[in-house]
């Protein structure tokens, strides 16, 4: 016997023993990942507002915010399908690609009204989501992968509808979807609203919302617990597929024109951005509404800041750059943990 | 405890040598004051059940872990290997059980990975490579075109493609973890035949399985590890299987007792003559073979078996989380089609997975959430949960199992094993089913958690729940099941009921000599 074990005989168990329940409560909250994580998106947006009221004319006016939530909210509703997708450990790639397709049918079907023109245009969406969910719950591709056909088949499909061609918008009522508003505030911004309330609702109630979460959280207890996995999966794709159109379908009304070609570029990065930079974790298993829908404005604040300060857009890039940066820095340190 | 001397007794000096070594991870004494020698030309079995320190000793002896205490010796000399690509230098090949080459790689390009054969320009030279390499399997008796991709081979094949890098690389010894575990009875020959060479070469082989029959063909010597400490080194020839397995489990035949120490009651259930649950013939490719069972309501069925024998694809079967090639199950009479998960829910069965962390808790979620999982559906009107309903369930059974949470919604994860198993439990009690497959159920989880447990399983099954039981805590199996069927190599291998189920009779059935060849099945080798 070269050495006295330290424990006695029997603590050598054949399995880890249970973690320290205290684990996360012996930190105070600054000095806990988890509460940056969680509710560092608000300080940030709060201290950008705060910032702005003191250094920035004419920042914190009616005027000014009206614009910026009509800017961001396109964004946001994107981001809001985003948030499901990521919260089962997806990603979807496809959305720019789906708010060209809507914007390319618009034109095409306006002739028959307003209303079928809209629910064909959503339809394309559901339709682009349809297909990503089967490939990725049906066939079993990676989520990336998945999406990444139609990110760059969708926008194709787009561009052929429309004949590669930019159309103007007439249409009086489709064009009001982008300028009217009701009590002061642009219809816009209301959707998104409405939109964001609607998922929040979700995530928090429904089977289907809470379903969306145990698949991200532990894919393989899902699917013995008996959950529809694929079922959830393929209606996440589509949610995510209809509510990219219909930003596709609230930005060609504000730009007046159907733009198959450039609209929704680089949309996907935007809206995964102003989910992690939420609190969302890109490993799936919770999903923040509230927190997407101030990342994505956080986003649009800081941009907005430097450009009033005439700095200029690279500026905001690098600003950003920074937060994304630090939102996967506190995500990332509280897993290993 | 053996002195380091005592491990290597007889003729041959020790090629790879461990003196002492002990490795802790967080919580757990993975390893402690192990020894373990080696010599040339032998074959060494190291046998053990689940938590014993096998794999922590050969990632040990390979390079993946560095001991904690103890040193190890390579032919005499004190070595202290940082990486496994140092071990490998050393002469140490390992050959996990997921064959870990290169799929989309040719059998050539595979065995001379990272030291192929360069022509003039330092570029590979192909057709030596293969030369070589083809060389190389013949010696094995495997023909094969060298030029494949690995992928196209079959398993055993692609074993062989590890085996000749293995033997490529001048290894003085080769570890071996549990390499027969997805090859079909003729490829288990081959291998035979490729370790003899091996020994006739005078490599040293370390060979892992939990096949009693492969141990006695081809292993020398063996060596006993339990619950990471050493139990026993000596000759294969002449130890006993009953012994093997007694040592393997830590039951000492003298010293059998029935004395109720675990939380059960000593007497039993009175179980119900018409079966609710009947499995008949369950077959799959290398895992399950014609196992057949019936579970009566209010009884428990303990289902026994070494690691490895089938018990878990029984259970995980059952519950739809594992296909079957062929076979039925029956539920109150009805046959189950297609069993997917959520029809044996709905069958009324409901399983509690082996793998606690990876199968079972969101560890992410709240106890509430992790409770009302699977009844999700049935807690719901027109797809949005009742608040209400799902407090009353929740309550209820935190109450009822005494789960020890701050608060329904403190996350799973971070409460201790026992309370996220009875979270599980919770979450498969509240489905109300009429059959409970328990996989493992008091595994990590502390002596009181543990105790309340098993009490419940009696409740349960006095309730006229019925209980498939599966443990490897024997003493667990004999005292909490009303009758026992074994499996061995995927196939039933015994049954016991009333005053049989005793712990001899259990061993002696684990140990059964009788060989139990496994079948050679009809699909077509890929």
């Amino acid at each position: 016997m070269t050495q006295a074990p330290a424990t006695a005989p029997g603590a050598a168990a054949p399995a880890p023993a249970p973690p320290a329940p205290a684990a996360r409560s012996a930190r105070p909250w600054y000095r806990d990942p988890a509460w940056y994580q969680a509710y560092g998106v608000y300080v940030a947006v709060g201290a950008l507002l705060l910032f702005n009221a003191l250094f920035t004319d004419r920042f914190l006016t009616t005027d000014n915010l009206t614009t910026q939530l009509v800017q961001v909210a396109p964004i946001v509703i994107v981001a809001l399908g985003m948030a499901l997708v990521i919260g089962t450990e997806g990603v979807d790639l496809s959305v720019g690609s789906a708010m060209a397709l809507a914007a390319a049918l618009l034109p095409l079907y306006l002739g028959y009204g307003l209303v079928p023109a809209l629910v064909l245009a959503l339809l394309a969406g559901a339709v682009t989501g349809l297909v990503n969910g089967v490939l990725v719950s049906v066939v079993g591709l990676q989520p990336i992968v998945a999406t990444l056909a139609l990110f760059v088949g969708g926008r194709g499909l787009a561009l052929v509808l429309a004949d590669g061609q930019l159309k103007q918008i007439i249409n009086p009522d489709l064009l009001s979807l982008g300028t009217a508003s009701l009590l002061g505030v642009p219809v816009v911004v209301l959707i998104a609203a409405g939109l964001a309330l609607a998922v929040a609702f979700l995530v928090a109630r429904t089977t289907f919302g809470r379903q969306i979460v145990a698949i991200g959280g532990n894919r393989k207890a899902a699917v013995l617990a008996g959950l529809p996995v694929k079922r959830v999966l393929t209606g996440v794709y589509v949610l995510c597929g209809t509510f990219a159109a219909l930003a596709g379908i609230l930005a060609t009304a504000r730009l007046t024109a159907s733009d198959p070609s450039s609209l929704g570029t680089l949309m996907e990065l935007s809206a995964i951005t102003a989910v992690v930079v939420g609190g969302t974790p890109l490993s799936g298993g919770s999903v923040r509404v509230l927190g997407t829908v101030a990342g994505a404005v956080l986003m649009q604040l800081l941009r907005a800041t430097l450009v009033k300060h005439d700095l200029p857009d690279s500026t905001a890039q690098i600003a950003q750059a920074a937060i994304i940066v630090a939102a996967v820095y506190v995500a990332r340190e509280r897993r290993s943990r | 405890m053996a002195p380091p001397e005592a491990a290597t007794p007889g003729a041959g000096p020790p090629v790879l040598q461990a003196l002492g070594v002990g490795k802790r991870f967080p919580g757990v004494v993975a390893l402690d004051d192990v020894s373990f020698g080696l010599r040339a030309a032998e074959v060494h079995a190291l046998v053990g059940e689940n938590g014993a320190g096998k794999s922590t000793l050969i990632k040990v002896l390979t390079g993946v872990h560095r001991p904690d205490a103890g040193e190890l010796r390579l032919a005499g000399e004190p070595v202290r290997f940082q990486r496994p690509f140092e071990a490998q230098q050393a002469g140490i090949s390992t050959i996990y059980q997921e064959v870990n080459l290169v799929p989309l790689m040719s059998v050539a390009r595979n065995i001379f990975l990272g030291r192929e054969p360069r022509n003039r320009l330092r570029l590979i030279d192909f057709p030596r490579m293969n030369r070589e390499a083809a060389a190389l399997l013949d010696g094995f008796g495997v023909r094969v075109d060298p030029r494949r991709p690995l992928h196209t081979l079959g398993l055993g094949t692609q074993q062989m493609v590890a085996l000749a890098r293995a033997v490529s690389v001048q290894a003085r010894v080769v570890v071996m973890d549990e390499p027969t575990s997805s090859l079909e009875p003729r490829e288990v020959e081959t291998l035979f035949r490729v370790i003899e060479e091996l020994r006739a070469r005078d490599v040293a082989v370390v060979y892992v399985s939990h096949r009693m029959d492969e141990l006695y063909r081809i292993c020398d010597r063996v060596t006993v590890l339990r619950d990471g400490r050493h139990i026993h080194t000596g000759p294969l020839e002449g130890l006993e299987r009953m012994r093997l397995v007694s040592m393997m489990l830590g039951r000492d035949m003298a010293e059998v007792r029935r004395d109720g120490v675990t939380g059960f009651a000593a007497d039993g259930h009175d179980a119900a003559r018409t079966p609710v649950l009947t499995a008949d013939g369950l077959t799959r490719r290398h895992q399950l073979d014609g196992v057949s069972l019936a579970l009566h309501a209010g009884e428990v069925l303990g289902l026994g078996g070494l690691l490895g024998s089938g018990r878990s694809e029984t259970a995980k079967a059952l519950a739809g989380g594992l296909a079957l090639d062929s076979g039925e199950v029956t539920v109150a009479g009805k046959v189950l089609r297609r069993i997917t998960p959520a029809a044996a829910i709905d069958a009324g069965i409901s399983m509690l997975p082996e793998d606690r962390k990876a199968e079972g808790i969101v560890p992410g979620l709240s106890v509430r959430e992790n409770i009302v999982l699977a009844a999700l559906p049935r807690l719901s009107r027109a797809g949005i949960v009742s608040r209400a309903r799902q407090d009353r369930v929740v309550e209820i059974f935190m109450k009822r199992l005494r789960i020890k949470a701050s608060s329904p919604e403190q996350k799973v994860g971070e409460l201790s094993g026992g309370n996220q198993q009875k979270v599980l439990l919770a979450r498969w009690l509240c489905l109300e089913p009429r059959v409970l497959l328990l996989d493992e159920p008091t595994r990590g989880i502390d002596v009181g958690a543990k105790a309340e447990v098993q009490g419940l399983i009696d409740e349960l099954a006095g309730e006229g729940l019925a209980v498939l039981l599966i443990s490897s805590d024997i003493e667990e199996l004999i005292e909490g099941a009303d009758r026992i069927v074994v499996l061995r190599s995927g196939a039933p291998a015994g049954e016991l009921a009333g005053d049989a189920v005793t712990e001899p009779a259990l061993l002696e059935v684990l140990a059964d000599s009788a060989p139990t060849p496994r079948p050679a099945e009809e699909a077509a080798p890929r």
